[in-house]
């Protein structure tokens, strides 16, 4: 059976600028991939990609393709990605705000969902809705059916949207940053109802996040992005235990914990670099301290790695 | 403990909202009963979820907005009695730095106007090459001294703002999450640049955060807060927390190592909303050994102990 969803060496456009560059990613049926990397790096371009959304900004696909269950979105007519979206692909955002409409009681927001993707009656999709909220630790389900959004907590309201996206009973939950503006204990019940999802309903989850500490705690698999290439990717144990890519290494040593010697955590050096400005060779050579000359003049070869590969000229070859 | 730079005695604020045509105004506590010091050279961290009180504590000690109750003592001085002259010149040597570098800079100035501004505040002529040495200082070049800050980097804007809370030499700075909105890597470098600038310069600092991991990474002692009041002080990085809602917030923070998974067991209940507090202890709710006296009755914090807890039913 093929890959439930598969980037196949990616490049996406806006315009004449270049913003990926040949990703290529696979999220297989129960699991969780990781999408990690600093800000700037191309992960929401990536989600939008997944989806078939990039017309909406502007955006196109200049080699590569997307695979939902084995089709080619491109291939699909735009009816046909709508139906997918909301349907068998659900889409968490950061902003829960961006994702409810203020003026609409909650439960009519999650209603509508089950209403257009499964056709249920009005009775049957209020059922369903209930239920879900029920099933993500929602207390009072009616009462906050009834509720208006700006009623409702921040974790509450990304709760509703992990509803929404749950309520056409998708396959794959894309979900961006969705715990990036919530405080950690909520981030903690999100994350524990996302892991949740996937083990007990057999949903996939591409999990977009900046943080390697949500990635350790629950994905399968991780792919680290930077300046819109893949730096590398695979089975989580082997990655953070001996991480072969220098930014994968940094991004772990940048998290900090109790316990750490003081003066330990010093950072990445620099920042991201934009569209216009990406380095020639290995894109993140200015701020590596393997840099060669090698690594200033062309791009890095990608290595197979166990059950993952790295994209560099100098990979850390540790057990 | 070294000798307190900063006494905050049982401060309180009280905040009015709502009041609109048709609603009633409510009122709640914001900062409830808070007491604490800050010694010298020495980094005090404050934690707390988002709305528990942390930017309200951080503006009230620097009495940038007034106190309902209670006072802050500043080297020997009683900046909560202070006239309005006199409170001025004390700010010399109090600064902050705020949660939000976007909208913390004004976007119509330049990088040398955002620097020069705390010396045209207190009347003084800003010595020659200052700008550039504060940028040198915080590890930016003096070439952005034109730019504005929106032609800058989160991280560079945070390093402005660090920038101007040092123009004056200060000896107390307040960081209200100086990091939250900026990526880890960039978040890791301003620690990093935070402690250099304390070591060199012998500063005291009031490190706010909602990150755990963070505060036990870089401070001294941590306070941590639950709707407005002071639940646990930690005497160092090293101690076990012993109140519920600490632990809480301890098991929150993941590992990046999927070896160290956690079991998460979310908290049941909701935050209470601030404008009604049940009559027991605030976390009651949310706990998972809440009892029927907890329910009742507030705990109080024994502020003498050099592990303060309020909690009837510690760890
Ligand atoms: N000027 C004000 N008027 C009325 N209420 C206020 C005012 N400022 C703060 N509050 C309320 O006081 C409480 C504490 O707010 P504060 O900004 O201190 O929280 P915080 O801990 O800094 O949160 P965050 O982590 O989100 O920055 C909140 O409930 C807030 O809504
Ligand atoms: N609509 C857009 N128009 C032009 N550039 C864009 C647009 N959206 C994103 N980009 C650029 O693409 C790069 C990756 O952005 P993004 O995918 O949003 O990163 P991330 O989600 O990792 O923070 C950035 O350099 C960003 O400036
Ligand atoms: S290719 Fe070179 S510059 Fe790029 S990550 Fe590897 S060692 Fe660093
Ligand atoms: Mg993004
Ligand atoms: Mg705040």
């Amino acid at each position: 059976m093929s890959a439930l969803l598969e980037l196949q060496s990616l490049s996406v456009a806006i315009g004449k600028v270049a913003l990926l560059d040949g990703i290529a990613l696979t999220v297989e049926r129960g699991q969780i991939l990781g999408l990690v990397g600093e800000s700037g790096s191309g992960k929401s371009l990536t989600a939008m990609a997944a989806m078939g959304l990039l017309p909406l900004i502007g955006g196109r696909v200049t080699a590569g393709a997307v695979r939902f269950d084995g089709q080619d979105m491109a291939a699909m007519t735009e009816v046909q990605r709508r139906r997918l979206r909301g349907g068998r692909i659900g889409f968490v955002t950061q902003n829960p705000m961006t994702a409810l409409d203020p003026v609409q009681r909650i439960g009519a927001q999650v209603d509508v969902v089950s209403r257009l993707h499964l056709g249920l009656s009005r009775d049957e999709a209020r059922a369903r809705t209930l239920d879900l909220l029920t099933q993500l630790r929602i207390p009072e389900a009616e009462t906050v059916a009834e509720a208006w959004p700006h009623q409702l907590s921040g974790g509450m309201k990304q709760r509703i949207v992990i509803a929404m996206a749950l309520a056409g009973d998708p396959d794959l939950i894309i979900a961006d940053e969705p715990t990036t503006a919530l405080d950690v204990t909520v981030q903690a019940q999100i994350i524990h109802i996302l892991g949740h999802l996937v083990r007990d309903r057999g949903v996939s989850l591409l999990l977009i996040t900046h943080d390697m500490s949500v990635v350790a705690q629950v994905c399968d698999r991780v792919a680290v992005l930077y300046a819109g290439r893949v730096a590398e990717e695979g089975p989580v144990g082997p990655i953070f235990a001996a991480p072969a890519h220098p930014y994968t290494a940094a991004l772990i040593g940048c998290i900090p914990q109790a316990g750490m010697a003081k003066g330990s955590l010093t950072g990445i050096p620099g920042a991201v670099p934009s569209a216009m400005t990406f380095p020639e060779g290995c894109r993140f050579h200015p701020r590596c301290p393997r840099a060669s000359q090698a690594c200033r003049a062309s791009p890095p070869p990608i290595l197979s790695r166990g059950e993952g590969r790295v994209a560099c000229h100098h990979p850390e070859v540790s057990a | 403990m070294t000798a307190p730079l900063i006494r905050i005695e049982a401060l309180g604020k009280r905040f009015q909202s709502g009041g609109g045509l048709f609603a009633r105004p409510r009122a709640m506590m914001a900062v409830r009963d808070v007491t604490l010091s800050v010694g010298k050279g020495e980094v005090l961290g404050v934690v707390g979820e988002s709305g528990c009180g942390k930017s309200t504590l951080a503006r009230l000690v620097l009495r940038l907005i007034e106190p309902t109750s209670g006072r802050v003592t500043f080297d020997g001085t009683e900046i909560t009695a202070l006239s309005p002259p006199a409170l001025r010149r004390m700010r010399r040597r109090m600064a902050m730095v705020f949660q939000d570098p976007y909208s913390s800079l004004d976007p119509r100035y330049t990088l040398a106007d955002v620097l020069a501004e705390p010396f045209r505040v207190q009347n003084e002529p800003l010595p020659a090459n200052r700008v550039e040495a504060m940028l040198a200082a915080v590890g930016l070049p003096a070439a952005l001294a034109g730019n504005h800050p929106h032609q800058l980097s989160g991280g560079q804007r945070q390093r402005v703002g660090i920038a101007r809370a040092l123009a004056l030499r200060p000896d107390f700075v307040v960081l209200d999450e100086p990091t939250a909105s900026l990526d880890v890597s960039i978040q890791a470098q301003i620690i990093a640049l935070l402690a250099d600038l304390r070591d060199r310069l012998g500063l005291s600092y009031l490190f706010i955060s909602h990150d755990l991991g963070l505060v036990r990474y870089f401070c001294d002692r941590i306070v941590v807060m639950y709707l407005g009041a002071v639940v646990e002080v930690l005497p160092d990085t090293a101690t076990a927390p012993r109140h519920p809602y600490t632990q809480a917030l301890m098991e929150s923070n993941f590992a990046p190592d999927p070896a160290r998974r956690r079991a998460i067991e979310p908290l049941s209940g909701e935050i209470p909303s601030p404008f009604a507090l049940p009559p027991g202890c605030a976390f009651a709710a949310r706990c998972p050994r809440a009892s029927d006296l907890c329910r009742r009755q507030p705990p109080a914090l024994d502020g003498d102990a050099t592990h303060p807890v309020a909690c009837f039913h510690p760890l």
